[in-house]
C-alpha cells in the first residue's frame, strides 16, 4: 500500500528500465504485485475495473434479499442467506484489492452513493418471483463465471487472487440457481410458468453482462494487451450459449431467442440479435431499478453512519487508553 | 426429507459460514474457531436414533426452535441493510447460525405429529407458535439490534450450556452444537454494547434507550411453566438460568456503564400462544409464498 506512484514514462521514447521489467512481466504471464512499478494507465484501469465489481457484488445483494425473509422453505432461507453474505464477502476481497492500488474504501463508496460509479447493469433488474432466484443464479451468476474465471489470470496479483475464491463460490451459486428452477420444473403448473417467466426476463439482460459487441468495446483492447481481459466479450458470451443450450434443455425451459440455431459450419450455437438500445438505456440510468438500488445502498450507509462513527471513536479511546496504560508501566 | 437436507447445497450454505470466520466490524477473523451448523451430521443422529419426541419434548423442541426461527427471520431483513459490509456478513452468521438451530429444533419436534421443520415454520398461525415476545420485536436500529442479540444470547449461552446434559439424547445433541455458536453470538454482541456505550454521544443515548426498549421482555425468558415440571432433567427450567445470565451481564454492562432500566415488565405469554403485535406481521411475511401453493416442493 505504500508503493510509489511513478511517472507515466510510456508517452517518452525510450522505456525506463522500471516499464521494461513490467512489460517483461506481462509478457512472461507472471504477475505484477502491488510494490511493482506499474503504468499509469495500468493502474487506472484495474481501479476502475475492481472497483466496479467490487459495487456489482454489493448492489447485486439487494434483488436477492429482496426474498431472504419470504423463502419458501427453511433449506432455501439458508442457502439464500449464505449465498447474499457470500456477495458482501467478494465485495470485501474486491475493496481490499482495490486499496492495494492506492483507492480508498470511503472514496469508492462515495462514489458508488454519488452515482459516479458504475456497477453491472444486471442488477437495475427486479426480482418479482421467486423464481428470479433460480434465474439469478443460474443465469447471472453463469454469465459472471464466464467472465470471471479467466480473471483468476489477470496479471494482477492480488485481483486474480480474489477472483479464484469469488470464482468458486459462484460456481456453487450457480449449481444452487440451477437447482432452485429444477424443482420448480418439476412442480405444480404455476410453478413451472413461474420459472419459464423469469428465464424470459433474464435471459437477454445476461446476455447483455458480457459487455457491448467487440467492435464497439472501447476499454477492451488495452485491458487484453495488458493481459487483465483474456477473452473478448462476444467469445465469451457465445461461450456461455454454448454453455446453457443443454442446461435449458435438462430443466425443460425455452431461452427466449427464436433465431437460436446450431450452426453445423462453426459448431456453435448461432444467436438472434441483441436489443442493445436497452443495454444503452439501462446503462444510461433509464432501467426499472437504477434510482432504487442506489437510493437503498444510500440509506443504509447514511442509517449506518452513527454505526460506524461509533466504533472509531470507541477505537481511539482504546488505542488512547493502552497507549496511557503502556506509557505508565513503562 | 433426509436427502434433501443432506444436498450438496445445502452443505454448502453451512460450509460457507464457516469459510468466511466471523469477521468484526474492523474486518478482523474471529479466532476462537466458529463451527458452523452441520445439519448434515445432526440429522443423521435424528434419523437413526429412536428419536420421535414425545408430546412434551415436541413442545419443548418447539419453543426453542420457534425463538431461533424468529429470530433468525428478523436478523436475515438486515442482510444489505447493515451499517457496513463485516456486518452483513457477522449478522448474516448469527441468522444463519439460529435458521440452523431452528431447523434442527423443529425438525425434531415435528417428529411427535408426522410434520416437517417447514410444516411447522410456514403452516402453523400466530396462536400455535411458541416463541417468547424478546425475539419478536422488531429490529429497530442498530442499537436495538444489538440489545436484543446481548440479552438473547447470553439467555441462549446459559440454556444450552446446561441443556447439554439433557437425558433427551437428541436435544443435547443440538444444544452441543448450538453452544459453540453462541458463544460468538454472545460475544458479537457484548462488543458492539461497548462500542456503542462508549462510542459518541449518540450511540450512547440510543444504546440506553435500546436496553431500556428491550428489558421489559426479559422477565418472560425466564419464567417457569407446568410443561417444564413434567420435563425434569430434559429440559432446562427457565428461572434456574436467571443468575448465571444476570451474573454474565453485569461486568460488560459494568464496563459500558450502563443500567438497567427499571420500568415496565411485559406480561409475555408467547409459550402459551398470546404474542407481540409484530408476530403476525412477520409471520405474514415469511409464510406468504409458500402458502400461495398449498402442496408445492421448493
Amino acid at each position: 500500500m505504500t508503493s510509489t506512484i511513478t511517472p507515466d514514462t510510456s508517452a517518452t521514447v525510450a522505456i525506463s528500465v522500471e516499464e521494461q521489467q513490467f512489460n517483461d512481466l506481462i509478457e512472461a504471464d507472471s504477475r505484477i504485485e502491488p510494490r511493482d512499478w506499474m503504468p499509469e494507465g495500468y493502474r487506472k484501469s484495474l481501479v476502475r475495473q475492481i472497483s466496479q465489481h467490487a459495487h456489482s457484488e454489493i448492489i447485486g445483494m439487494q434483488p436477492e434479499s429482496n426474498w431472504i425473509t419470504r423463502a419458501p422453505s427453511l433449506k432455501r432461507k439458508a442457502i439464500l442467506m449464505a449465498k447474499v453474505q457470500d456477495e458482501a464477502g467478494h465485495g470485501l476481497y474486491l475493496y481490499s484489492a482495490a486499496q492495494t492500488l492506492g483507492a480508498t474504501r470511503d472514496d469508492m463508496t462515495d462514489a458508488l452513493i454519488a452515482g459516479k460509479a458504475r456497477y453491472s447493469s444486471i442488477f437495475n433488474y427486479p426480482t418479482p418471483t421467486w423464481a428470479d432466484m433460480g434465474s439469478i443464479g443460474w443465469l447471472v451468476d453463469g454469465a459472471a463465471i464466464c467472465n470471471q474465471v479467466p480473471l483468476c489470470r489477470a496479471s494482477y496479483g492480488p485481483y486474480g487472487r480474489a477472483m479464484v475464491r469469488i470464482c468458486k463460490e459462484e460456481s456453487f451459486h450457480q449449481r444452487q440457481g440451477f437447482e432452485i428452477l429444477l424443482e420448480l420444473m418439476a412442480g405444480t403448473e404455476e410453478q413451472r410458468e413461474m420459472a419459464q417467466d423469469s428465464v424470459n426476463r433474464w435471459y437477454w439482460p445476461a446476455l447483455m453482462m458480457f459487455g457491448p459487441p467487440d467492435d464497439d468495446s472501447p476499454n477492451s483492447a488495452q485491458s487484453m494487451a495488458w493481459k487483465i481481459k483474456r477473452h473478448s466479450n462476444d467469445d465469451l458470451r457465445q461461450r456461455f450459449v454454448n454453455m446453457l443450450v443443454p442446461q435449458a434443455a435438462v430443466l425443460g425451459v425455452t431461452l427466449p431467442d427464436p433465431d437460436l440455431h446450431f450452426n453445423e459450419v462453426t459448431q456453435q450455437w448461432d444467436l438472434g440479435e441483441i436489443d442493445w438500445t436497452e443495454f444503452h438505456e439501462v446503462l444510461a440510468g433509464r432501467g426499472p431499478n437504477n434510482a432504487q438500488r442506489l437510493q437503498r445502498r444510500r440509506d443504509a450507509h447514511e442509517e449506518g453512519q452513527w454505526v460506524r462513527e461509533a466504533a472509531a471513536a470507541y477505537a481511539r479511546k482504546q488505542y488512547a487508553l493502552t497507549t496511557t496504560l503502556e506509557m505508565a508501566a513503562s | 426429507m433426509s436427502e434433501r437436507i443432506n444436498s450438496d447445497a445445502d452443505s454448502h450454505a453451512d460450509s460457507h459460514a464457516d469459510d468466511h470466520g466471523h469477521a468484526d466490524d474492523h474486518g478482523h477473523v474471529d479466532d476462537h474457531g466458529h463451527v458452523a451448523v452441520d445439519v448434515t451430521t445432526l440429522d443423521a443422529e435424528l434419523i437413526e436414533g429412536p428419536s420421535v419426541a414425545t408430546a412434551d419434548v415436541a413442545e419443548y423442541a418447539l419453543w426453542l426452535g420457534d425463538d431461533s426461527l424468529i429470530l433468525a427471520q428478523q436478523l436475515g431483513a438486515w442482510i444489505s441493510r447493515a451499517p457496513e459490509l463485516e456486518e452483513d456478513v457477522a449478522l448474516g452468521n448469527v441468522a444463519l447460525d439460529l435458521i440452523g438451530h431452528a431447523r434442527s429444533l423443529l425438525h425434531y419436534a415435528g417428529t411427535a405429529s408426522n410434520r416437517t421443520e417447514d410444516d411447522l415454520a410456514y403452516w402453523r398461525t400466530e396462536p400455535d407458535f411458541r416463541s417468547l415476545h424478546i425475539v419478536e420485536q422488531p429490529n429497530g436500529d442498530f442499537a436495538h439490534t444489538i440489545a436484543r442479540q446481548f440479552i438473547v444470547a447470553h439467555y441462549l449461552f446459559e440454556l444450552y450450556s446446561r441443556l447439554r446434559a439433557s437425558a433427551d439424547a437428541t436435544l443435547a445433541a443440538i444444544a452441543a452444537k448450538a453452544v459453540k455458536e453462541v458463544d460468538y453470538h454472545r460475544d458479537h454482541s457484548t462488543q458492539w454494547v461497548l462500542r456503542l456505550a462508549h462510542g459518541t454521544d449518540e450511540s450512547r443515548r440510543r444504546m440506553i434507550t435500546a436496553l431500556s426498549d428491550l428489558w421489559p421482555y426479559v422477565d418472560e425468558v425466564f419464567r417457569d411453566n407446568p410443561l417444564i415440571d413434567r420435563l425434569e432433567g430434559i429440559a432446562v427450567r427457565p428461572s434456574t438460568l436467571r443468575s448465571a445470565f444476570d451474573a454474565a451481564i453485569a461486568p460488560v454492562l459494568a464496563e459500558a456503564e450502563l443500567e438497567i432500566a427499571r420500568g415496565f415488565v411485559a406480561s409475555g405469554g408467547g409459550r402459551t400462544g398470546t404474542h407481540s403485535e409484530h408476530l403476525a406481521f412477520l409471520l405474514a411475511e415469511m409464510q406468504v409464498l409458500t402458502r400461495a401453493h398449498p402442496g408445492a416442493s421448493w
